[in-house]
Protein backbone atom coordinates (compact mmCIF):
# COMPACT_ATOMS: atom_id res chain seq x y z
CA UNK A 1 0.00 0.00 0.00
CA UNK A 2 1.45 3.38 -0.94
CA UNK A 3 1.94 6.02 1.70
CA UNK A 4 -0.79 8.32 0.42
CA UNK A 5 -3.23 5.43 0.23
CA UNK A 6 -2.40 4.50 3.80
CA UNK A 7 -2.85 8.07 5.05
CA UNK A 8 -6.26 8.20 3.37
CA UNK A 9 -7.31 4.84 4.79
CA UNK A 10 -5.91 5.29 8.31
CA UNK A 11 -9.18 6.40 10.00
CA UNK A 12 -11.15 3.71 8.18
CA UNK A 13 -8.69 1.01 9.25
CA UNK A 14 -8.95 2.11 12.88
CA UNK A 15 -12.72 2.14 12.48
CA UNK A 16 -12.62 -1.44 11.18
CA UNK A 17 -10.67 -2.43 14.32
CA UNK A 18 -13.28 -0.78 16.49
CA UNK A 19 -16.19 -2.46 14.72
CA UNK A 20 -14.59 -5.92 14.90
CA UNK A 21 -13.77 -5.44 18.58
CA UNK A 22 -17.33 -4.31 19.25
CA UNK A 23 -18.74 -7.37 17.50
CA UNK A 24 -16.53 -9.49 19.74
CA UNK A 25 -17.90 -7.70 22.81
CA UNK A 26 -21.47 -8.30 21.62
CA UNK A 27 -20.65 -11.98 21.12
CA UNK A 28 -19.32 -12.36 24.65
CA UNK A 29 -22.36 -10.59 26.09
CA UNK A 30 -25.10 -12.24 24.02
CA UNK A 31 -24.08 -15.82 23.30
CA UNK A 32 -24.35 -18.47 26.03
CA UNK A 33 -22.35 -21.21 24.30
CA UNK A 34 -18.92 -21.26 25.95
CA UNK A 35 -17.13 -22.16 22.71
CA UNK A 36 -18.74 -19.28 20.79
CA UNK A 37 -17.88 -16.89 23.64
CA UNK A 38 -14.31 -18.12 23.35
CA UNK A 39 -14.33 -17.48 19.60
CA UNK A 40 -15.61 -13.96 20.26
CA UNK A 41 -12.61 -13.38 22.53
CA UNK A 42 -10.40 -14.51 19.63
CA UNK A 43 -12.18 -11.99 17.42
CA UNK A 44 -11.35 -9.23 19.90
CA UNK A 45 -7.71 -10.34 19.98
CA UNK A 46 -7.65 -10.19 16.18
CA UNK A 47 -9.05 -6.66 16.20
CA UNK A 48 -6.33 -5.63 18.65
CA UNK A 49 -3.72 -7.30 16.41
CA UNK A 50 -4.98 -5.31 13.45
CA UNK A 51 -4.63 -2.10 15.48
CA UNK A 52 -1.05 -3.07 16.38
CA UNK A 53 -0.19 -3.64 12.72
CA UNK A 54 -1.81 -0.37 11.65
CA UNK A 55 0.06 1.67 14.24
CA UNK A 56 3.32 -0.13 13.46
CA UNK A 57 2.82 0.90 9.85
CA UNK A 58 1.87 4.46 10.84
CA UNK A 59 4.98 4.89 13.01
CA UNK A 60 7.14 2.99 10.51
CA UNK A 61 8.48 0.70 13.25
CA UNK A 62 8.53 -3.08 13.46
CA UNK A 63 7.87 -3.37 17.20
CA UNK A 64 4.10 -3.46 16.70
CA UNK A 65 4.47 -6.55 14.54
CA UNK A 66 6.61 -8.22 17.22
CA UNK A 67 3.82 -7.59 19.70
CA UNK A 68 1.31 -9.19 17.35
CA UNK A 69 3.60 -12.21 17.23
CA UNK A 70 3.55 -12.44 21.04
CA UNK A 71 -0.22 -11.96 21.13
CA UNK A 72 -0.58 -14.92 18.76
CA UNK A 73 1.65 -17.10 20.95
CA UNK A 74 -0.30 -16.19 24.08
CA UNK A 75 -3.58 -16.77 22.22
CA UNK A 76 -2.43 -20.24 21.21
CA UNK A 77 -1.55 -21.10 24.82
CA UNK A 78 -4.81 -19.62 26.05
CA UNK A 79 -6.87 -21.60 23.55
CA UNK A 80 -5.19 -24.85 24.56
CA UNK A 81 -5.91 -24.32 28.26
CA UNK A 82 -9.35 -22.81 27.70
CA UNK A 83 -10.55 -25.65 25.49
CA UNK A 84 -9.19 -28.15 28.02
CA UNK A 85 -11.28 -26.39 30.67
CA UNK A 86 -14.36 -26.52 28.41
CA UNK A 87 -13.85 -30.25 27.82
CA UNK A 88 -13.55 -30.82 31.58
CA UNK A 89 -16.67 -28.76 32.29
CA UNK A 90 -18.58 -30.66 29.60
CA UNK A 91 -17.58 -33.97 31.22
CA UNK A 92 -18.94 -32.97 34.61
CA UNK A 93 -21.98 -30.89 33.56
CA UNK A 94 -22.88 -32.44 30.17
CA UNK A 95 -23.37 -28.88 28.96
CA UNK A 96 -21.28 -25.94 27.86
CA UNK A 97 -23.96 -23.35 28.42
CA UNK A 98 -22.30 -20.78 30.67
CA UNK A 99 -25.57 -20.22 32.56
CA UNK A 100 -25.47 -23.80 33.80
CA UNK A 101 -22.05 -23.28 35.35
CA UNK A 102 -23.35 -21.64 38.50
CA UNK A 103 -21.82 -23.56 41.38
CA UNK A 104 -18.28 -23.53 42.70
CA UNK A 105 -18.33 -27.24 43.52
CA UNK A 106 -18.77 -29.36 40.41
CA UNK B 1 -11.41 6.31 -5.57
CA UNK B 2 -8.20 4.37 -5.81
CA UNK B 3 -7.80 0.64 -6.10
CA UNK B 4 -6.49 0.54 -2.52
CA UNK B 5 -9.72 1.97 -1.16
CA UNK B 6 -11.76 -0.54 -3.18
CA UNK B 7 -9.70 -3.51 -1.95
CA UNK B 8 -9.92 -2.27 1.62
CA UNK B 9 -13.67 -1.82 1.30
CA UNK B 10 -14.17 -5.37 0.03
CA UNK B 11 -11.99 -6.87 2.77
CA UNK B 12 -13.63 -4.79 5.49
CA UNK B 13 -17.09 -5.79 4.29
CA UNK B 14 -16.11 -9.48 4.24
CA UNK B 15 -14.59 -9.24 7.73
CA UNK B 16 -17.53 -7.40 9.30
CA UNK B 17 -20.16 -9.55 7.58
CA UNK B 18 -18.40 -12.78 8.60
CA UNK B 19 -17.99 -11.54 12.19
CA UNK B 20 -21.68 -10.65 12.37
CA UNK B 21 -22.69 -14.03 10.90
CA UNK B 22 -20.41 -15.74 13.42
CA UNK B 23 -22.53 -14.23 16.17
CA UNK B 24 -25.87 -14.84 14.48
CA UNK B 25 -25.55 -18.45 13.37
CA UNK B 26 -26.80 -21.07 15.82
CA UNK B 27 -24.40 -23.79 14.72
CA UNK B 28 -21.01 -23.65 16.46
CA UNK B 29 -19.25 -25.23 13.46
CA UNK B 30 -20.57 -22.46 11.20
CA UNK B 31 -19.35 -19.91 13.76
CA UNK B 32 -15.86 -21.39 13.57
CA UNK B 33 -15.86 -21.32 9.76
CA UNK B 34 -16.96 -17.67 9.75
CA UNK B 35 -14.17 -16.85 12.20
CA UNK B 36 -11.70 -18.43 9.73
CA UNK B 37 -13.09 -16.10 7.05
CA UNK B 38 -12.54 -13.07 9.33
CA UNK B 39 -8.97 -14.15 10.08
CA UNK B 40 -8.16 -14.77 6.43
CA UNK B 41 -9.42 -11.35 5.36
CA UNK B 42 -7.40 -9.77 8.16
CA UNK B 43 -4.34 -11.65 6.90
CA UNK B 44 -4.80 -10.09 3.45
CA UNK B 45 -5.07 -6.68 5.14
CA UNK B 46 -1.79 -7.40 6.96
CA UNK B 47 -0.15 -8.06 3.58
CA UNK B 48 -1.24 -4.60 2.48
CA UNK B 49 0.06 -3.03 5.70
CA UNK B 50 3.64 -4.21 4.99
CA UNK B 51 3.50 -7.12 7.43
CA UNK B 52 3.90 -10.16 5.14
CA UNK B 53 5.39 -12.43 7.82
CA UNK B 54 2.63 -11.70 10.31
CA UNK B 55 0.08 -12.34 7.57
CA UNK B 56 1.51 -15.81 6.96
CA UNK B 57 1.65 -16.53 10.70
CA UNK B 58 -1.96 -15.38 10.96
CA UNK B 59 -2.98 -17.92 8.32
CA UNK B 60 -0.85 -20.76 9.71
CA UNK B 61 -1.38 -20.28 13.45
CA UNK B 62 -4.77 -18.61 13.75
CA UNK B 63 -6.76 -19.80 10.76
CA UNK B 64 -4.89 -23.09 10.81
CA UNK B 65 -3.88 -24.40 14.19
CA UNK B 66 -6.16 -22.53 16.59
CA UNK B 67 -9.31 -22.94 14.52
CA UNK B 68 -8.59 -26.64 13.93
CA UNK B 69 -8.36 -26.98 17.72
CA UNK B 70 -11.72 -25.22 18.05
CA UNK B 71 -13.38 -27.43 15.44
CA UNK B 72 -11.83 -30.51 17.00
CA UNK B 73 -13.28 -29.69 20.41
CA UNK B 74 -16.69 -28.74 18.95
CA UNK B 75 -16.91 -32.07 17.15
CA UNK B 76 -15.46 -34.01 20.07
CA UNK B 77 -18.15 -32.67 22.38
CA UNK B 78 -20.87 -32.87 19.73
CA UNK B 79 -21.54 -29.31 20.76
CA UNK B 80 -22.49 -27.91 17.38
CA UNK B 81 -26.21 -28.15 18.17
CA UNK B 82 -26.01 -27.19 21.82
CA UNK B 83 -27.84 -24.02 22.69
CA UNK B 84 -30.81 -23.91 20.36
CA UNK B 85 -32.25 -21.40 22.81
CA UNK B 86 -28.86 -19.83 23.03
CA UNK B 87 -29.52 -16.11 23.09
CA UNK B 88 -31.43 -14.69 26.03
CA UNK B 89 -33.85 -12.10 24.67
CA UNK B 90 -33.32 -9.32 27.19
CA UNK B 91 -29.54 -9.63 26.89
CA UNK B 92 -29.50 -8.47 23.29
CA UNK B 93 -30.59 -4.80 23.64
CA UNK B 94 -28.39 -4.41 26.72
CA UNK B 95 -25.42 -5.93 24.93
CA UNK B 96 -25.91 -3.67 21.93
CA UNK B 97 -26.14 -0.58 24.15
CA UNK B 98 -22.94 -1.59 25.96
CA UNK B 99 -21.17 -2.39 22.69
CA UNK B 100 -22.13 0.95 21.15
CA UNK B 101 -20.85 2.60 24.33
CA UNK B 102 -17.53 0.78 23.87
CA UNK B 103 -17.34 1.87 20.24
CA UNK B 104 -18.21 5.51 21.02
CA UNK B 105 -15.75 5.66 23.90
CA UNK B 106 -12.96 4.23 21.75
CA UNK B 107 -13.79 6.59 18.92
CA UNK B 108 -13.90 9.58 21.29
CA UNK B 109 -10.53 8.71 22.80
CA UNK B 110 -8.96 8.23 19.38
CA UNK B 111 -10.42 11.39 17.90
CA UNK B 112 -9.50 13.64 20.83
CA UNK B 113 -5.94 12.32 21.13
CA UNK B 114 -4.13 12.78 17.84
CA UNK B 115 -1.06 11.12 19.36
CA UNK B 116 -0.20 9.17 16.24
CA UNK B 117 0.75 11.24 13.27
CA UNK B 118 1.23 9.06 10.22
CA UNK B 119 4.86 9.32 9.15
CA UNK B 120 5.10 10.69 5.66
CA UNK B 121 7.62 8.60 3.77
CA UNK B 122 8.52 7.61 0.27
CA UNK B 123 7.43 4.06 -0.48
CA UNK B 124 10.95 2.60 -0.48
CA UNK B 125 11.59 3.70 3.12
CA UNK B 126 8.58 1.88 4.58
CA UNK B 127 9.76 -0.83 7.00
CA UNK B 128 8.69 -4.21 5.67
CA UNK B 129 7.97 -6.81 8.34
CA UNK B 130 9.72 -9.63 6.51
CA UNK B 131 10.76 -12.84 8.27
CA UNK B 132 14.33 -11.52 8.36
CA UNK B 133 13.40 -8.21 10.00
CA UNK B 134 11.07 -9.89 12.51
CA UNK B 135 13.74 -12.46 13.35
CA UNK B 136 16.44 -9.82 13.81
CA UNK B 137 14.24 -7.91 16.23
CA UNK B 138 12.96 -11.02 17.98
CA UNK B 139 16.42 -12.42 18.70
CA UNK B 140 18.03 -9.14 19.74
CA UNK B 141 15.76 -6.66 21.47
CA UNK B 142 12.96 -9.06 22.37
CA UNK B 143 15.04 -12.10 23.31
CA UNK B 144 13.85 -12.31 26.92
CA UNK B 145 10.10 -12.08 26.13
CA UNK B 146 10.67 -14.64 23.38
CA UNK B 147 12.23 -17.11 25.83
CA UNK B 148 9.49 -16.35 28.35
CA UNK B 149 6.81 -17.27 25.80
CA UNK B 150 8.51 -20.61 25.24
CA UNK B 151 8.07 -21.35 28.94
CA UNK B 152 4.48 -20.11 28.72
CA UNK B 153 3.77 -22.55 25.88
CA UNK B 154 5.31 -25.41 27.88
CA UNK B 155 3.18 -24.53 30.92
CA UNK B 156 0.05 -24.30 28.75
CA UNK B 157 0.79 -27.68 27.21
CA UNK B 158 1.26 -29.34 30.60
CA UNK B 159 -1.84 -27.57 31.89
CA UNK B 160 -3.98 -28.79 29.01
CA UNK B 161 -2.79 -32.37 29.50
CA UNK B 162 -3.40 -32.27 33.26
CA UNK B 163 -6.86 -30.70 32.89
CA UNK B 164 -8.17 -33.20 30.35
CA UNK B 165 -6.70 -36.28 32.05
CA UNK B 166 -9.26 -38.81 33.19
CA UNK B 167 -9.70 -38.62 36.96
CA UNK B 168 -8.64 -41.78 38.70
CA UNK B 169 -11.05 -43.06 41.30
CA UNK B 170 -9.49 -41.92 44.56
CA UNK B 171 -9.69 -44.54 47.25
Amino acid sequence: MSNQGFVDLFPLLIGLCGVLFTLGVIGVLVRRNAIVIFMSVELMLNAANLAFIIFARALNQIDGQIFVFFVMVVAAAEVAVGLALIVTIFRTKQSINVDSINSLKG
Amino acid sequence: MTVEVIIFGILALIAIAAAALMLLTRNAVHSAIFLVVVMSSLAVLFLGLSAPFIAMVQIAVYAGAIMVLFLFVIMLLGAERIGARDMVSWHIPMAIVLAVAVLLLGGYVLLTNPAVAVVDLPTEQIVQGSAEAIGQSLFSGYLFPFEATSILLLVAMVGAVVLTRKEKKSS
